[in-house]
Formats: structure tokens, sequence, C-alpha cells
């Protein structure tokens, strides 16, 4: 897939007065959407400031009172802050590697199943939590997880417990029960890209190896996974930069008050402080921790991409 | 040698088979026993036991549900939101892709890299807030649409799309005099209808599953919330008191109901609308994820 990158693009024409007067329209056109970009995308980014202020409302930025890094100050010797990041990194994390691995393995398991009687109608299923919104994938959880829901009925019948768990009182839950969402919600989406690099790859391979007697297996380890492992390199550099993004929703929804010391995240931080407790100039400064951190793993991931690229060229 | 292999094959066959059974068994199960229960008696739920098919059918738990006025209302605000946030998005996406597709456009790298930026920096959650606040854009339902209208990601979908298209075209057409809207309008768009599909698909979902932006701009004013804000009202009133469930059974309108089973009708409700629909688009996202997959 990689392969189809096409090198068109390179010709721009030269700015003259000919050439714009040529083309004013798109010029126009391009004008309102850079002025809508920076009103709604590049605005905000001015608010940072508020960060370094003590930012009362009813001052502005140009009254407010300069406090430096203070607030950052404040942040990083809050024990609560620390914890967050802890929790947004290692739900992050989980949340990447379960999510992939269990994409690949869905991918590349449902392009064995030979029948398209039988492959297709699996695939649409596997689509259908991918369109539920997070309310209601949190909401069904809640219920399955329930002292009399699904999972400790089953648990409970198979004798592996007496009592039912309250898996939402305990902090050791929460961290697979997020994974375990994510991984039920997206699996089938994520595969969608694999699947078809699975099915870009020439079929002469598998007939080569098939005469040398490989079996399905040595197929899948020696073909199947070298074929798609731009695909996967790529999607997983791409995603790395969104590791901290990922922890807003499921954890907002699903956290309560006995397990908030592994359920809160940035986002959450943030949301109590700057929304709840109304001290912007902090959940700034959260916020402006996050997006940092943010894009320092777009770098490192983009250049880690960049040597993926060159082994892959040798 | 060959027997071996066979073998090998059979006890893979057979895993597979148990893992793509697990697999759909725990993708439906949740879903179906939802349903189920949203169909059955709410009192007669509360024994339990109640998983494929409801057990004492009822159209009660929906007919509370949909007589309940914030739900009515935050149908109608999320259907509005779904249209009206789908049809500026895909145009506005596409006719910037428009722009910076075309090969004579002076700022077209430029453009394209302002957009691009705009995926991975933003001034987080206080800054924007703020922002609406200034523009008047909370408590208004513009909210829903003005601000998010363009999605770097769709655009560039949609640039990839329109790159992929014969220069000739657009030039044949110049030729005869039209200009640049007219070959948008008349000669990209009716090329693009696939990919559009694909970009309004993915917009719609976004738009009809959004609940946060409801929270956090609009909580105040309830003839503007979602249906989804709505359900997730309801459904963390329940779940904070889910211990005493069994005796908190709804009077009113029928003494039959129960949280458990309003919650159920209320959740079935909210997700049928795209359940119904997307197994009808599926060449259109499959299409879609794979052009944004190879982009830049």
């Amino acid at each position: 897939m990689a392969g189809k990158r096409k090198n068109t693009d390179v010709y721009t024409p030269k700015f003259t007065l000919k050439e714009a007067k040529k083309q004013w329209v798109l010029l126009v056109i391009g004008a309102a959407f850079t002025i809508y970009g920076l009103i709604f995308y590049y605005a905000p980014l001015v608010g940072w400031i508020m960060a370094f202020q003590n930012y009362k409302p009813k001052k502005g930025f140009l009254h407010s009172s300069f406090v430096g890094l203070e607030k950052f100050k404040f942040l990083f010797s809050d024990d609560a802050f620390i914890k967050v990041i802890r929790n947004t990194l290692a739900m992050g994390v989980l949340n990447l590697v379960t999510t992939f691995i269990m994409a690949i393995l869905f991918a590349i398991l449902l392009n064995e199943i030979k029948s398209n009687l039988i492959k297709k109608p699996i695939q649409t299923i596997s689509y259908l939590p991918h369109f539920l919104s997070w309310i209601i994938v949190t909401g069904i959880l809640h219920d399955a997880l329930s002292s009399s829901g699904i999972i400790n009925e089953i648990l409970m019948n198979l004798k592996l417990i007496d009592t039912p768990i309250n898996f939402f009182a305990n902090t050791a839950y929460f961290w697979p029960i997020v994974a375990f969402a994510n991984c039920w919600k997206e699996t089938g989406w994520n595969a969608i890209i694999y699947l078809a690099a699975i099915t870009a790859i020439d079929p002469c391979l598998y007939e080569a190896a098939s005469i040398d007697g490989a079996g399905r297996f040595s197929k899948i380890w020696f073909i199947t996974l070298p074929s798609i492992k731009p695909t996967i390199m790529i999607l997983l550099l791409m995603n790395i930069g969104n590791v901290l993004n990922a922890g807003f929703e499921v954890q907002y929804l699903l956290g309560n008050g006995l397990i908030k010391s592994v359920s809160d995240t940035i986002d959450i931080y943030v949301l109590t402080w700057g929304v709840g407790n109304m001290d912007y100039s902090l959940g700034t400064a959260a916020g402006i921790f996050k997006s940092v951190v943010s894009i320092v793993l777009i770098f490192g991931a983009n250049a880690l991409a960049k040597r993926a690229g060159e082994e892959r060229l040798f | 040698m060959k027997k071996k292999t066979s073998t090998a094959d059979k006890v893979f066959v057979i895993c597979n088979s148990i893992f793509m059974i697990l697999f759909v068994v725990i993708t439906l199960y949740p879903v179906i026993n939802t349903i189920a229960i949203s169909f059955n008696d709410g009192i007669d739920a509360v024994r339990g036991g109640i998983h494929l098919l409801p057990r004492k059918f009822t159209l009660k738990n929906y007919s509370v549900v949909l007589n309940k006025q914030n739900m009515t209302t935050g149908f109608w605000i999320s259907v509005l939101r779904t249209v009206v946030g789908t049809l500026s998005s895909l145009a506005a996406n596409a006719l910037l892709a428009f722009v910076v597709s075309r090969k004579r456009f002076i700022f077209k790298s430029q453009l394209s890299l302002f957009w691009v930026i705009t995926m991975y920096v933003n001034g987080g959650m206080i800054p924007v807030l703020l922002l609406y606040k200034n523009l008047g854009l909370t408590s208004s339902f513009n909210v829903y649409w003005i601000p998010g209208m363009i999605s770097a990601f769709n655009m560039l979908v949609l640039r990839t799309y329109m790159q992929g298209l014969p220069d000739s075209l657009e030039e044949s057409a110049q030729l005869d005099g039209a200009g640049y809207m007219t070959v948008f309008i008349r000669i990209i768009s009716p090329l693009c209808k696939p990919v559009y599909a694909t970009v309004a698909l993915f917009v719609a979902v976004y738009q009809w599953n959004s609940w946060f932006d409801t929270m956090l701009y609009n909580r105040q004013k309830t003839s503007l919330t979602t249906l989804q804000y709505e359900l997730m009202k309801l459904l963390s009133s329940v779940s904070q008191q889910s211990g005493s469930a069994t005796n908190m059974s709804t009077t009113g309108s029928s003494g039959m109901v129960t949280p458990t089973s309003i919650r159920a009708a209320a959740t079935v409700a909210t997700m049928m609308p795209i359940v119904i629909l997307y197994p009808f688009l599926q060449r259109y996202f499959v299409t879609g994820l794979t052009i944004g997959g190879v982009k830049e």
C-alpha cells in the first residue's frame, strides 16, 4: 500500500500577478478558509497565555497578573496530577497495544476463512460496535459487569467465585476493563485497513509456498505478516501521537469516586479544575502539558518512521 | 509429510472457528441482550435470566421513553445537528480539498500544511471554551456545526481522491470557458460521489454520537441538548442507584417499568438509526479508510 504513493504535486506555478488573476477564485476561497482556521483552530493557542497568569475572567488577558511558571509548579507538586499522568500514559499504551494486536489478529484470522458466505457476515458484525457511542458502550459494560450481570453469572456458574465481583469498586480491574472496552469497540473497524493490505498480497506467493509444503502457520508467519508490516508500522507510528488523546470518554463515563486514583486522566483533571472549579489558568496549564507531550511523541514517532522507512528501502 | 500439514491445518481451522464464534458472540450478545430487556416487562426482568429473547413481551418501555419530553426534544436536536453538521462539513471540506488539490494553485502546499497542523496542535479545552463563549457560540445550536466544520483528516481523504482524477477533465472544461466553481460543481463533484459518501458517513456518525460538546457548551439550555446527552443523564442517574433499582419501579403512566428496562429501551432507541443504516454503507467506509491510510 505504501508503494502506491505518488510524487505528483511537485509542480507549483510561480507567484505572478497574471497567475494570481487567473486563479482569483481559488485565492478568495483559500483566504476564507484561512480566516476560519485562524479563528477556530489557531486563536485558542493565544489562550495559552492564561497558563502563565492568574487569569480572572473579569480582567481578561490584558489585565490579569502574570505569575510565571507558578501554575506549572503547582501541577507538578500536586500528587493527583502525577497520578493522572501515570493513568493517562498507562491506559494510552495499554489501549494502543491491545487494540493493535487484536485488530491484526482478527484481520489475519478472518482472511483465513475462505467462504465469503461466512466471512462477510462476520465482518459486518465486527463493525457494529464502532458505530455505537461511548455512552451506549459504557452503559452496556456497566450492565454486563454489574453484580447481577452476565460476567458474574458466568463466573458463578463455573464455580470460579462464590460472591459476585464488584468490578467498579476495585482499582485493579479498571485498566483492563478500559482496554477491553476499546478492543470491543474498535477491533473490527481497525482491521479494515489490514484486510485491505492482506488482499493486496500477490497470491503467487502463497501458491509457491504451498508447493514448498508450507502449512497455514508458516504462510501467515512468513508471507502475510511481513507483507503487511509496512501498514502496521505506519499505523503504529500515526497512533503513537494520539496516545494521550485516548484518555477521556471511557474513563469519564466508567470511573467513579471509589476508583478515581486509577481512572482520572489529564483531560478529566482539566475538566475538574478548569470547568468545575473555574480555575482557567490551571486547566490551561494542564492542557498545555498534554499538548507538549503529544507533540514530542509525534516528532519522536516521525523520526522513528523515517528510520523505519530507510530500513525498508534497503 | 502431506498428512502432517493437513492435521495441523485442521487444528488451525478448528481454533479459528472457535475464535470467530467467540468474537461474534461477545460482539453481539450485549446488544441483543439489551434489545431483549427493552422489550421485556420491567418487573419481570428484575428476576434476571433474560438473555436473547424477551420473556414477557411489552412495548411499554418504549412508550414511556418516547413520551419523555427531553428524549423527543433530544432526538430532534440530534437529527438536526446530524443533517446540518454533515451537509455543511461535507461542503466545506470538499471545497477546501478542491482548492488545495488544484495543480496550479499557488499556495497549495502552504494551505495544506496550515490544516495538517490543526490535526496535531490545539489550544485545549479551556481556551476553546472561552473562545466559544466570547463568540456567543455557547448555549446555541451553532456550536454543533460551525466550529468543527473542517476536519483535516476528512479533507485529506477528499484531496487524495481528487488528486487521483485526470487533469484533462479540468483543462478541457476550462477551454470551454468554465470557471473554477463550475469545474468544482459540475465536473469534480459528480466524480467524487463515492468519497463524498464516505466523508458524509464519518461526519454523520460523529455528529449523532457526540455528547461531550452538549455537556460542555449547552448543558444549561434544555431545548438544545442532544439524544446522547439525555441518554447519558438517564444512564448515570440510574447506575448510581443501581443497588436499589429493584424497588424503584416508576409510577405514573404505568407501574410496570423499571429504571433498567427504561434504560434498555432508551439505549436501543438511540443506537437503532445507525445500526440499521451502517450495513448498507459498508463499501463506502471501507474505501474511505483505505484512502485515509495512505494519506501524506
